[in-house]
């Protein structure tokens, strides 16, 4: 069974706060799931399908469908990190197909900057059953330094520079300058990046995304009910999913799930990279976007730093507008996880809402993909194609 | 995380940590298939028998990839570090010197109490040039 066509993005909302120290996380939730619903003309009380992960507040989802009164007949609380919003609307979609749920919501949210997290410095021990951390956790190995064994092996596997990192953060920041609600929205150059500290060598302060509050949902839908609202029809065209491991002792430093879950979606989809008008492609270093970039096939291995530099990112002047809200590296990252905005902002450039200085035109096929976890350990990745109708 | 709570949630390590701290490290490969892998499991996950022994590495390795931490109070070096005898192993590079860090670095394996552990790591110091 595919999945093509058999579940429609009918809502879709972001949450224009960056800090919101005087607001629960579990009332962000419940913003953000009633603002996509008003966008989608529903209601609460029309959902029957609840898609969540971990950033849910408490041990499952029960306190938060408690929480927002929700009636259902399904329920999935897939995590895996930060592509899990991207995963679910995989789930959804499949839910939808096989007439588990018509109505199914999606949200994301979280609070880290008001909780004061140091997300990419701050070594963490992790949990005392996680089979790995008896012989990492002592390390003190960070997302930063994670990322940064990444960004110094592709530079020397493959020539890569800082100026080529530098120029991902350089297209999502010239995005930035027109989304009101970024945290940052000055216009960089890659001197600007170069000369930022280093935090984890190679990578730079300004290679690192931005710690923010907030959070997101997503409404889909049968396309019956789509038909009867009154939005652009997006379908969910194709999703890929997977896990990319250590390989038990062989870990692969430059290489990403998306090299799994990019022929998956575009498979399912039946498009190709040609047919790809906008990418949102997360960016939680500005590494991890050449990398997907180049495991997505837009690219040869090797050639995304290359691919990137010269604003080739930059909507209007760059052959693969990408981020056009500005991303993680400028926008925001609730909850330090960043695959729920990706999907919103596709749906945006479908729908024909994006900034109009970055509205990439006649828009009808779009990417969203990211990595959940760290690379190079046990990651997550997920890649969703939606069209629009 | 006290070698108490590592030894009650992952009983099967505790060869790996009495080998550590008389200065030696040890490897799990699988008795049947002869790979080794990292980190280690009480089963092969290449050819998933659970004949597992111990092997007593080499210590010497090289550096596949590293990086600085300089937002800490005092900077350290991350750094996967290829065995000789194959795995890829997450550890420390004990240098102040980043420079010797650099990735095809010739390292060799020593032991240390790490950041409030009780039990010693295997951590890897640059061979002289």
């Amino acid at each position: 069974m595919t999945i093509k066509r058999k579940a429609f993005v009918v809502g879709a909302f972001e949450h224009p706060t960056r800090h919101c120290p005087d607001k629960s996380t579990a009332q962000l939730h419940a913003e953000c799931a009633i603002g996509a619903l008003a966008d989608a003309g529903l209601s609460p009380k029309d959902v029957d399908g609840y898609f969540g992960a971990r950033d849910i507040p408490g041990p499952n989802a029960s306190w938060l469908v408690d929480y927002l009164g929700l009636n259902l007949t399904h329920i999935d609380c897939t995590d895996t990190g930060g592509c899990s919003y991207l995963i679910h609307i995989s789930h959804a979609a499949q839910a939808i197909a096989a007439g588990k749920c018509k109505v199914a919501l999606i949200t994301l949210a979280g609070r880290p900057k008001s909780e004061g997290m140091a997300t990419g410095t701050a070594p963490r021990d992790g949990e005392p059953d996680r089979p790995d951390v008896p012989w990492e956790s002592p390390y003190r190995n960070t997302n930063a330094t994670q990322y940064g064994m990444m960004a110094a092996r592709h530079m020397h596997q493959y020539g890569t520079t800082p100026e080529q990192l530098a120029w991902v953060r350089v297209a999502a920041s010239t995005h930035a300058q027109y989304n009101e609600h970024a945290m940052y929205r000055n216009v960089l150059t890659v001197e600007d990046i170069l000369n930022s500290p280093v935090i984890a060598d190679p990578l730079h302060r300004l290679d690192c995304c931005v710690i923010s509050d907030g959070g997101g949902a997503l409404v889909l839908t049968t396309e019956s009910i789509a038909r009867s609202l009154n939005k652009p029809m997006i379908p969910v065209l194709g999703c890929g999913e997977t896990i990319n491991t250590q390989k038990s002792g062989w870990p692969d430093f430059v290489t990403t799930g998306a090299v799994v879950s990019g022929p998956t979606a575009f498979a399912e989809a039946g498009v190709s990279i040609q047919d790809i008008k906008y990418a949102s492609v997360y960016d939680n270093f500005t590494i991890m976007v050449i990398a997907q970039l180049e495991d997505l096939g837009f690219c040869a291995k090797g050639e995304g730093g290359r691919f990137v530099q010269d604003g080739n990112l930059i909507s209007g002047t760059g052959s693969l507008p990408w981020n056009t809200d500005g991303g993680g590296l400028c926008n925001n990252h609730p909850q330090n996880r960043g695959g729920i905005t990706k999907a919103i902002e596709a749906v945006r450039q479908l729908r024909g809402e994006a900034h109009p200085k970055v509205q990439v035109p006649n828009c009808d096929i779009a990417l969203a993909c990211g990595p959940g976890g760290v690379i190079g350990t046990g990651h997550g990745h997920a890649t969703v194609i939606l069209g629009r109708e | 995380m006290k070698l108490e709570t590592v030894l009650s949630f992952h009983p099967h390590s505790k060869p790996f940590w009495d080998a550590s701290e008389n200065g030696r490290l040890l490897l799990p490969l699988c008795a049947d298939c002869d790979r080794f892998h990292w980190y280690p499991r009480p089963f092969c996950p290449h050819c998933y028998s659970f004949n597992i022994k111990w092997h007593e590495a080499s210590g010497k390795g090289t550096v596949h990839t590293s990086s600085l931490m300089r937002r800490a109070k005092e900077p350290y070096i991350v750094a996967a570090v290829e065995l000789e005898e194959g795995p890829i192993i997450l550890s420390n590079i004990m240098s102040d010197d980043f420079s010797k860090a650099a990735i095809g670095a010739r390292v060799t394996v020593g032991f240390e109490c790490l950041n409030g552990t009780d039990r010693k790591m295997p951590v890897f110091f640059p061979d002289a040039t």
